[in-house]
């Protein structure tokens, strides 16, 4: 399994400290996590969690209200939006979508579209595809363009549970072939793509942070998705200590409340922090490798030991 | 040729018809037909505007419309009324401010019917050179920014992410449709400007299979509107602006009628229509 790569290679995208705030409120801080060539990142949380907000301040469709985000120069993305529709009065086919933001040359889009398999739809119009039809076409046309970066969000919604686990292997296959970094946002809270090599889990904030487990390894799991989907899907263990009650405020592991999720609210704190309504506070935290607190422990230790409790 | 008042009326909108084409269709897919409705209303704020001040007519109305698509822009993102309200007071706010102002200049004769409606029996040969030079500058821009004016009119985040920006091109696109509008004016008339932008974009959208087809197309639909309304209007003695929109009527509702000839495309794709 692929780990996190070394630090010596530049990472494609690193965003430290980042918030987004529209109309007084915090759709999400303090996110940290980078990509670097040939790894995947996925995103997990609830609606409304900040999972688009994340990559679109990481791709620069959004400018981040605090905080850096550093693009790679010259980084090269293919993103496939969560939510696209194409008014119905634009005759568009599958093959001139294809070209919606760079010209390509004809073998480049046939070999998107047969990687994807939809080569047969090419002269389709867009407006007439089924809905995993239609993802396949985004990815297709992602893809074509050779990015160095793939942002996909929410890339299996619409797709029946074969056509998930079939979008996963071409994602993989894609990753393996052109070496592209890849940030992933994930519709399920506890199944991820089996290739994953980060796991962020957002709510507001980094709830936690770290590397999905086969779920070949699990043999509830693979009873239940089936050998092959072992292969492709993993299962990710939720690590928090806090709890996000239902009038939005967070519930910390000691019992206190904080009014909202604050980059270093209550959550691992470990310097007091200086603003903020709800008023500093203090939680005494042991770092580990994968605790999510969203601080850079380097050099970071392998994967996946240590931290996860409920294992 | 030009010196027929009919021939220069006929040049003057076919040029029209064909910058119009490819705008048109911008209009239809980012479904901003009420805003160039307002953009066009305001374009009588600018004649008054231009009289009392004595100032360049066609710069005018360019200016005021082009302040009243920023001045929108603005309140869309304060975010407190719907654009769908916005517009409605902004349209019809300069089309009245234009009559009060323009009823007081007492000092000046204008044919308000003329630029409500239309005179394009009156343009003069400067005219003509304005609606091909302008209608030339507007389609080179179009063409030269083709792929990003496509790109954000899919999906502005999209187009974004891969490297273009999305707000430059929907200000340049504004800009270009405020020239327009001051080119039109005097051809169709305030009223009706956006009629000869949208309704040949309509009727090409069922003929059409790309986008490029469908601006090309709904050029030529524009410009045999005109040479219909006009021939019309000369044969009936009706008003030339509203006999020209009418022929566009009369073009889109035979596109209604007639069955679209299926290729082999056509058919692929409207099998697919079935299933879906």
């Amino acid at each position: 399994m692929l780990q996190t790569p070394t630090r010596t290679v530049q990472p494609l995208v690193s965003l430290a400290g980042v918030g987004v705030r529209r109309q007084g409120r915090w759709l999400v801080r303090g996110v940290e996590f980078s990509i670097a060539p040939g790894e995947i990142v996925t995103l997990i949380g609830p609606n409304g969690s900040g999972k688009s907000t994340s990559a679109k301040a990481a791709i620069g469709v959004l400018k981040p209200d605090e905080g850096r985000v550093e693009r790679k120069a010259g980084l090269k993305v293919g993103y496939v939006p969560q939510k696209l529709a194409v008014d119905w009065t634009m005759p568009l086919t599958v093959d001139r979508l294809m070209t919606l933001t760079s010209p390509l040359k004809g073998v480049e889009i046939d070999a998107a579209l047969e990687a994807t398999g939809i080569r047969h739809l090419a002269r389709a119009e867009v407006q007439h595809l089924s809905g995993g039809e239609f993802q396949r076409a985004l990815l297709a046309r992602a893809i074509a363009r050779k990015p160095d970066l793939l942002v996909l969000d929410e890339p299996v919604q619409g797709v029946d549970f074969s056509g998930e686990i079939a979008l996963y292997d071409l994602i993989k296959t894609i990753r393996n072939t052109t070496g592209c970094g890849i940030l992933l946002i994930s519709h399920d809270l506890h199944v991820v793509m089996a290739e994953t090599d980060t796991v962020i889990c957002l709510n507001g904030h980094v709830c936690c942070r770290g590397t999905p487990e086969t779920v070949s390894q699990s043999p509830e799991y693979l009873r239940l998705f089936g050998a092959r989907a072992g292969q492709t899907l993993a299962f990710y263990n939720h690590n928090h200590d806090h709890t996000h009650l239902p009038d939005g405020r967070v519930q910390h592991a000691d019992g206190s409340i904080t009014d909202d999720c604050r980059p270093d609210d209550g959550h691992h704190v470990e310097i007091l922090p200086t603003g903020g309504k709800a008023g500093p506070m203090r939680i005494v935290h042991t770092h580990g490798p994968n605790c999510g607190c969203g601080h850079d422990h380097t050099p970071r230790p392998s994967n996946g030991k240590g931290e996860r409790r409920d294992a | 040729m030009l010196d027929d008042f009919f021939m220069r009326a006929l040049v003057a909108g076919v040029g029209l018809a064909l910058t119009a084409g490819p705008l048109g269709c911008f209009v239809v897919w980012r479904r901003m037909a009420y805003f160039g409705d307002t953009m066009a209303h305001s374009a009588l704020l600018g004649v008054a505007l231009s009289l009392l001040l004595d100032f360049n007519l066609l710069l005018s109305v360019f200016i005021v419309a082009a302040t009243v698509s920023l001045l929108l822009l603005l309140l869309q993102k304060r975010g407190t009324l719907s654009t769908d309200a916005l517009l409605g007071i902004l349209s019809h706010a300069t089309l009245a401010i234009g009559l009060v102002m323009v009823s007081f200049m007492t000092w000046v004769r204008i044919d308000l019917v003329g630029f409500l409606f239309g005179d394009i029996l009156a343009v003069s040969r400067a005219d003509v050179d304005l609606v091909w030079g302008g209608g030339i500058l507007v389609t080179f821009a179009i063409v030269w920014m083709w792929r990003p004016l496509i790109a954000s009119t899919v999906n502005p985040e999209l187009a974004e992410a891969e490297g273009m920006e999305p707000e430059k091109t929907r200000l340049a696109f504004m800009l270009l449709m405020a020239l327009v509008i001051a080119i039109a004016m005097k051809i169709v008339g305030i009223l009706l400007i956006t009629s000869l932008l949208i309704i040949p974009a309509a009727t090409a959208r069922r003929f059409s299979t790309s986008p490029e087809i469908m601006a090309v197309l709904a050029s030529v639909i524009g410009a045999l509107a005109v040479i219909g309304g006009l021939f019309g209007s000369l044969k009936f003695d009706t008003p030339s602006g509203p006999s020209i929109v009418v022929a566009a009527l009369g073009l889109f509702i035979l596109s209604l009628l007639t069955k679209p000839r299926t290729g082999g495309v056509d058919s692929a794709t409207a099998s697919q229509g079935g299933q879906a």
